[in-house]
């Protein structure tokens, strides 16, 4: 059982903590890529556009 | 039929496929409401085959209309968007938020003056209760949400609403549940999980419907015209897509048998209090936040007539938002016999969801940088502004209370009502109404609302209401949770339980007055509304159109 | 805003049009993946951790008197008001009895942990009062505490019990994994009577079913079995099960 839990919280503690703060910086170099900022604020003004 | 020279036209695919399900089950649910021995569930049963007749007949009616079915895509090259759905869920969002805060001003009357209670079944407080919560939560706030979403996917995607008459079978059928579960709830029908109440039967309806309106959003976001999938959709499809895998997770339950409306859950104790918490706090974050949000990113910038302030941090926004609200529902049962490490991982995750909240909030808010000026004269504006406030106290306050420390006193006391409402009227009601707000003049083809001083009486009332309300339920939730553990010199417990019941009685008028103001805003709105479908002034109407009042002209 | 008004050439999105359709998917895909990260680490350890659920001795599953009491709790929505979940709070355990174990409601479906306490805890309520202050007070509760805000119920002691489909609610529990046996199932109506009919010829094969149950006409009212009949029995049950004299229930006080 203390194993378990043992080999659990290193899990979390590790590969967990990677996944976290990929997952983050991943998201953030999307948003913030030079090359999509074009693209991005074309899309801020989709609501504004009429038809 | 002849005389006005409309043909019968042959029933396209879909419709014929509507029929012969809704046909199909009339003569089963009549066996099932003839052979149960339950007369609630033999009413719910009747009220099913009451509703295919009613299907077969709509659809069916469809055939002599003179509209051309399917309706066309686009008229003189302009989408011809579906409004007709959205309209129906705008009213009825208006009539049941109406109904459910009146039900919440009766069960707040009921705390204070117990007598109301009537001593009856279909009246007390435990049986009016769930009514009150599903209906401001999921009948006024699921009309919202569908009926925005309709609306936003279009308009975004420049195309029609995917589906002829899948929209409407999500409107009416998710109409339906509605009604399943709050007469349900009257007539005893309960699984009695806390915002999952409604019995197995009307869980399977709501997963058919959610998963239609799952496909409608999708088709109509694969057919649009725009090329990126503007942020408030992502907002919408995580809210419809997470609240489809939550309310299939808690609901796993076994029925009695196929005549009973009972059902027992699967899972048991511990486990399923993990799972009702893990569906409970995400209705919250998915349904009430990210549903909402959506709303916040489509009206708020369409309003203010500016782009939302910073598009890249919309999109931080809802991974870091959906990511983290899935882990803090095990901060509603701390110090409980759930294991320590669930406690833990929800309230750190909690603590942490503070980020992304203020992140979209500023977000919001900053849309306006620059128009500013725009709140002194637009009080529909102004009122999505003090939504997005509301929003920030709120989930300041959220993070506060999932700290193990605050918790021990808080949990079980009135300062979670109060946390609860100051995020219910606050921020999701406030959203809604500003939505609804912009929403009546675009889709009835107003120039604008009946009065925008009765928008002010609205705010000020309701806002006053509210802060009755909060304040209310802060002084009494945190004197009880201090009367609970107040010891005297002695070392023995200062109050009896029914002393610290006895003290809460003041607050308990008080908020019941703040939920009346509330109340009365809302009739005030409905007024207005009224009169703005029926009085306002026609903005610009388009000739070739007017004839046909299903193809809904663009604004 | 004029400057925003000229969208992109037609044909050039058409002939992107095909990886912006996939992207709605990559989004389902993408959500699917992240809200399942969170849900899937706190909930499905609990199912395999043998640690979630301590062993404790005297749990058993509910009779099908106190089953049908159950349902009566839950259909009046008692746990809007009531918790049945002491914390391990010096407070909680002075007012109400030794802080509750995870087995103690290892057969509950739904949990009744509840989320607010307008009235007190009621997990160890069983055997704390009487059957007629119980009766009393679920009549009319201002008759016995003057400043009680609870509603009346005088209905469920003039309703008669409908226990005809009883066994089929057990094999519904049973299908979620409570340990009723055939025996159980087969006699749940017999042994429903049985427990609130003193002196019931099958009272000892009840009682071999389900030790410490509590066999007695709850409501006051011999000739025929009522609601109060069985919402009394799970009330009085509740907490009675386990035997805490076995426990250190200071060991985990906070």
């Amino acid at each position: 059982m203390d194993s378990t839990y043992h080999w659990l919280a290193g899990f979390a503690q590790s590969a967990g903590l990677l996944y976290f703060v990929g997952t983050f910086l991943a998201v953030c170099l999307y948003a913030l890529w030079p090359s999509n900022r074009a693209r991005f604020d074309e899309a801020a003004h989709t609501p504004l556009r009429e038809d | 039929m002849a005389a006005t020279g409309y043909p019968i036209r042959r029933a396209t695919t879909g419709e014929m496929g509507g029929l012969v399900l809704a046909a199909g089950c009339v003569l089963p649910l009549i066996i099932i409401a003839a052979l149960t021995p339950d007369p609630a569930y033999a009413f719910h049963v009747s009220l099913a085959a009451v509703a295919s007749l009613v299907a077969v007949f709509l659809i069916g009616n469809r055939c002599f209309s003179p509209a051309p079915s399917p309706a066309p895509q686009e008229i003189d090259g302009k989408p011809n968007y579906n409004m007709d759905p959205v309209k129906f869920a705008t009213v009825a969002a208006m009539v049941w938020g109406i109904a459910g805060f009146t039900v919440g001003l009766i069960i707040a009357l009921q705390l204070a003056f117990p007598d109301l209670n009537f001593d009856l079944p279909w009246t007390n407080f435990g049986r009016m209760r769930p009514l009150h919560t599903s209906a401001v939560i999921f009948a006024f706030g699921g009309n919202v949400l569908i009926g925005t979403s309709f609306y936003v996917v279009q308009r975004t995607s420049r195309a029609r609403l995917a589906g002829d008459i899948a929209p409407w079978f999500v409107i009416l059928g998710y109409n339906f549940f509605i009604v399943l579960a709050g007469t349900g709830y009257l007539l005893g029908i309960t699984q009695g999980k806390e915002y999952a109440e409604p019995e197995w039967y009307a869980d399977l309806w709501l997963t058919i419907v959610w998963v239609v309106y799952l496909l409608v959003f999708l088709a109509t976001l694969a057919k649009r015209k725009e090329p990126h999938i503007y942020v408030a959709n992502w907002f919408y499809l995580g809210f419809i897509l997470t609240i489809a895998v939550l309310h299939i997770g808690n609901n796993l339950a076994l029925p009695v048998s196929i005549l009973s409306p009972k059902s027992y859950v699967i899972w048991s104790g511990v486990q399923d209090a993990m799972f009702q918490w893990w569906y409970g706090h995400n209705a919250v974050g998915f349904f009430l936040t990210a549903g909402f949000l959506a709303i916040m990113y489509y009206f708020v910038p369409k309003r203010a007539g500016r782009p939302v302030y910073s598009y890249r941090l919309s999109i931080i926004h809802f991974w870091a938002l959906i990511f983290l609200y899935i882990w803090a529902g095990p901060h509603h049962l701390h110090y409980t016999a759930l294991p320590d490490w669930a406690q833990t991982l929800g309230m750190t995750f909690s603590i942490m969801l503070w980020m992304p909240s203020w992140g979209g909030m500023i977000n919001g808010l900053m849309t306006l940088s620059g128009a500013w000026d725009k709140l002194r004269t637009d009080p529909v504006l102004r009122m999505m502004v003090v939504s997005l406030a509301f929003y920030g106290m709120s989930t300041f306050e959220g993070p506060l209370m999932s700290i193990k420390a605050v918790n021990s006193l808080s949990h079980y006391t009135d300062w979670t009502i109060g946390h609860v409402h100051s995020g219910a009227l606050g921020w999701v009601a406030y959203i809604s109404f500003g939505a609804i707000y912009c929403l009546v003049p675009w889709l009835w083809n107003r120039r604008e609302l009946y009065s925008l001083k009765l928008v002010n009486w609205h705010f000020w009332i309701s806002t006053l209401g509210i802060v009755f309300y909060i304040s209310a339920m802060w002084v009494s939730g945190i004197m009880q949770g201090l009367m609970w553990r107040a010891y005297t010199s002695l070392g023995f417990l200062e109050y009896s339980f029914i002393e610290t019941v006895a003290a809460m009685k003041p607050y308990y008028v008080i908020r019941a007055l703040g939920g009346g103001l509330f109340l009365t805003g809302a009739l005030i709105m409905a007024f207005n509304l009224w009169m703005t479908v029926r009085h306002g002034t026609v903005d610009a109407p388009s000739d070739d159109h007017a004839l046909q009042p299903q193809l809904v002209p663009a604004q | 805003m004029s400057s925003i008004e000229n969208p992109a050439p037609r044909k050039s999105l058409w002939l992107k049009h095909k990886i912006f359709e996939t992207n709605s998917i990559i989004l389902v895909i993408g959500v699917l993946l992240v809200i399942s990260v969170g849900g899937l680490v706190e909930i499905a350890p609990l199912f395999y951790l043998r640690n979630t659920i301590e062993k404790v001795e005297g749990m058993r599953p509910y009779t099908p008197l106190e089953l049908a009491g159950r349902a009566i709790y839950v259909r009046e929505g008692c746990y809007n008001c009531h918790s049945q979940m002491i914390r391990p709070l010096r407070d909680e355990i002075e007012r109400y009895g030794p802080y509750s174990l995870a087995a103690e409601s290892m057969y509950d479906k739904p949990f009744q942990w509840g989320s607010k306490r307008t009235g007190p805890d009621l997990s160890r309520v069983g055997g704390k009062y009487s059957d007629e202050w119980q009766l009393g007070h679920l009549n009319q509760p201002r008759a016995l505490v003057p400043q009680s805000i609870m509603p009346g119920y005088p209905f469920l002691a003039k309703t008669e019990l409908h226990f005809g489909d009883i066994a089929d609610h057990l094999r519904a529990n049973r299908g979620g994994g409570v340990p009723y046996t055939d025996a159980m199932i087969a006699q749940a109506a017999s042994d429903l009577e049985a427990q609130a009919t003193p002196d019931h010829p099958r009272a000892a094969e009840l009682e071999a079913r389900y030790p410490k149950v509590q066999i007695r006409d709850f409501d006051g009212d011999p000739k025929r079995i009522t609601e109060a009949d069985a919402l009394i029995a799970y009330l009085q049950v509740l907490g009675t099960l386990v035997d805490f004299k076995l426990y250190d229930t200071k060991a985990n006080i906070r």
